[in-house]
């Protein structure tokens, strides 16, 4: 199996790559590329994503034809994609950040600043926090609920239909912290950054 | 709900661990890479690396130490020490950190953060703050403190914020080495002050002085390098020491 690691210059993706390195077993091949052709013809794609929404899609852009062929992997050929923080963020339809920018629209939904509640909450939400697991999924499979991910962010995505969240976790209000949509995974936290557990759930990823 | 985290932090200097008594007097104390391993299979919530001696001698050690690391350790990774320019946090992270702290660098231009808080996410830039008492106020220290700037550290601070740091690594230099504990007025008085993220450093010399920085000092965090490093205390028996007394703690 195939899988590539989406390098679009959308910052450091280091920690991703060793992480993914580290659970892939001899079948899985894990290639980092911005290359059309090698994401085409790959069986699964990482898209990670760090920095403003604005300039993650802006970075994504760049890369002509990009966009266009990660539409189709993941639109037309329904290919599994798991997206990391902004890269999660980018499915929605539109992001506040910096500026109105709009997203991928793989997910209808709004990516809005997380209320700190007049400063009651400290933003980024960084750190450690629980994670609700509210869907049956095999990317949960033995991970507890209520387990510990790595968050690093400051904008929340809203999906419209809830039926997309498959985790929440508690900060100033219930934060969607994890989506899913047939072949479209994404989590607002770092499994990368998260220890075991997160490694676990690279792993689910990589067994779809 | 979310977690306080506890950091242990490596100083080191030449590729090899040491920590300061006042950022004097160092002793040779081991390999950063099974250190960090040790600390992050312990339960650490972020491993802390300090190249001390950065900013006058031979860099490249710390490259291959955060790289090294950084395929060990998958819980974050913050380096600091002689950070000064978008290249060098460019290149840290490329080698695997996931946060870069700079210290000089943001006093002296604090461009640097802006900059580098827009170019990389302010995710990945913290800004340590060297502060020491001069009367009714404390002032901000470079250099490792070596240099007096005369700077007001709560008036640094939210420039810092606004400038787009993501968190402050805030240490006192009266305290740091002496085991004395945080000064808590320092980080309590930050911590009010802003909206992101305050790490407090310098002083701990026992588990009730992470439990203070916390509950009196209002810090997110708190990072502490000798109590774990000579063996005096675990991360595990620290975390459970923080959750007996009510602190929330990832176990």
């Amino acid at each position: 199996m195939n899988v590539t690691i989406v390098d679009y210059n959308s910052g450091n993706i280091s920690s991703v790559i060793n992480s993914f390195k580290e659970v892939a077993k001899d079948n899985v091949n894990i290639t980092v590329s911005s290359d059309l052709g090698m994401i085409k013809s790959c069986d699964k794609v990482v898209l990670p994503g760090q920095g403003s929404f604005k300039s993650c899609v802006s970075a994504l852009n760049n890369i002509s034809g990009l966009v266009d062929v990660l539409n189709d992997f993941t639109v037309v050929h329904k290919k599994p994609i798991l997206g990391i923080c902004v890269g999660l963020q980018m499915f929605a339809d539109v992001g506040y950040e910096e500026t109105e920018t709009k997203g991928l629209s793989w997910i209808p939904g709004k990516v809005l600043k997380i209320d700190n509640k007049n400063g009651k909450y400290k933003l980024p939400h960084i750190g450690w926090n629980q994670i609700n697991i509210v869907k049956q999924s095999s990317m949960y499979n033995n991970i507890e609920n209520n387990s510990h991910m790595y968050f690093v962010h400051s904008y929340e995505f809203v999906p419209e239909d809830k039926k997309v969240i498959s985790a929440t976790t508690d900060y100033s209000s219930k934060i969607v912290c994890a989506v899913e949509k047939e072949n479209i995974f994404g989590t607002q936290f770092h499994p990368e950054k998260s220890d075991k557990v997160g490694l676990t759930l690279i792993q689910n990823f990589l067994k779809i | 709900m979310l977690k306080n985290r506890i950091i242990p932090c490596l100083d080191v200097k030449n590729g090899r661990v040491v920590k300061g008594i006042n950022f004097v007097d160092l002793k040779d104390a081991g390999d950063p890479v099974e250190q960090a391993k040790i600390y992050s299979d312990g339960g650490a919530d972020e491993i802390c690396f300090l190249d001390i001696t950065a900013s006058n001698e031979n860099r490249e050690t710390i490259y291959d130490v955060v790289e090294k690391t950084s395929k060990k350790c998958f819980v974050p990774l913050t380096v600091g020490g002689g950070v000064r320019s978008i290249d060098d946090i460019n290149k840290l992270l490329n080698c695997g950190a996931d946060k870069v702290s700079i210290n000089t660098a943001a006093v002296q231009n604090p461009d640097v953060v802006l900059e580098s808080s827009k170019k990389f996410g302010s995710q990945c830039i913290v800004v340590a703050i060297d502060a020491k008492k001069n009367g009714d106020k404390w002032e901000i220290f470079t250099h490792g403190g070596r240099n007096n700037t005369g700077i007001n550290a709560i008036e640094f601070s939210k420039k810092m914020e606004f400038s787009g740091a993501g968190e402050l690594l805030v240490t006192s230099m009266d305290r740091d080495g002496t085991q004395v504990g945080y000064d808590i007025d320092l980080m309590s008085k930050i911590s009010s002050q802003i909206n992101i993220p305050v790490i407090a450093s310098g002083g701990v010399g026992n588990l009730d002085h992470l439990v203070d920085g916390i509950k009196l000092g209002n810090a997110s965090a708190v990072l502490a390098a000798s109590i774990f490093h000579y063996g005096k205390h675990s991360v595990k028996e620290a975390k459970e020491y923080l959750d007996s007394k009510g602190i929330p703690v990832r176990i």
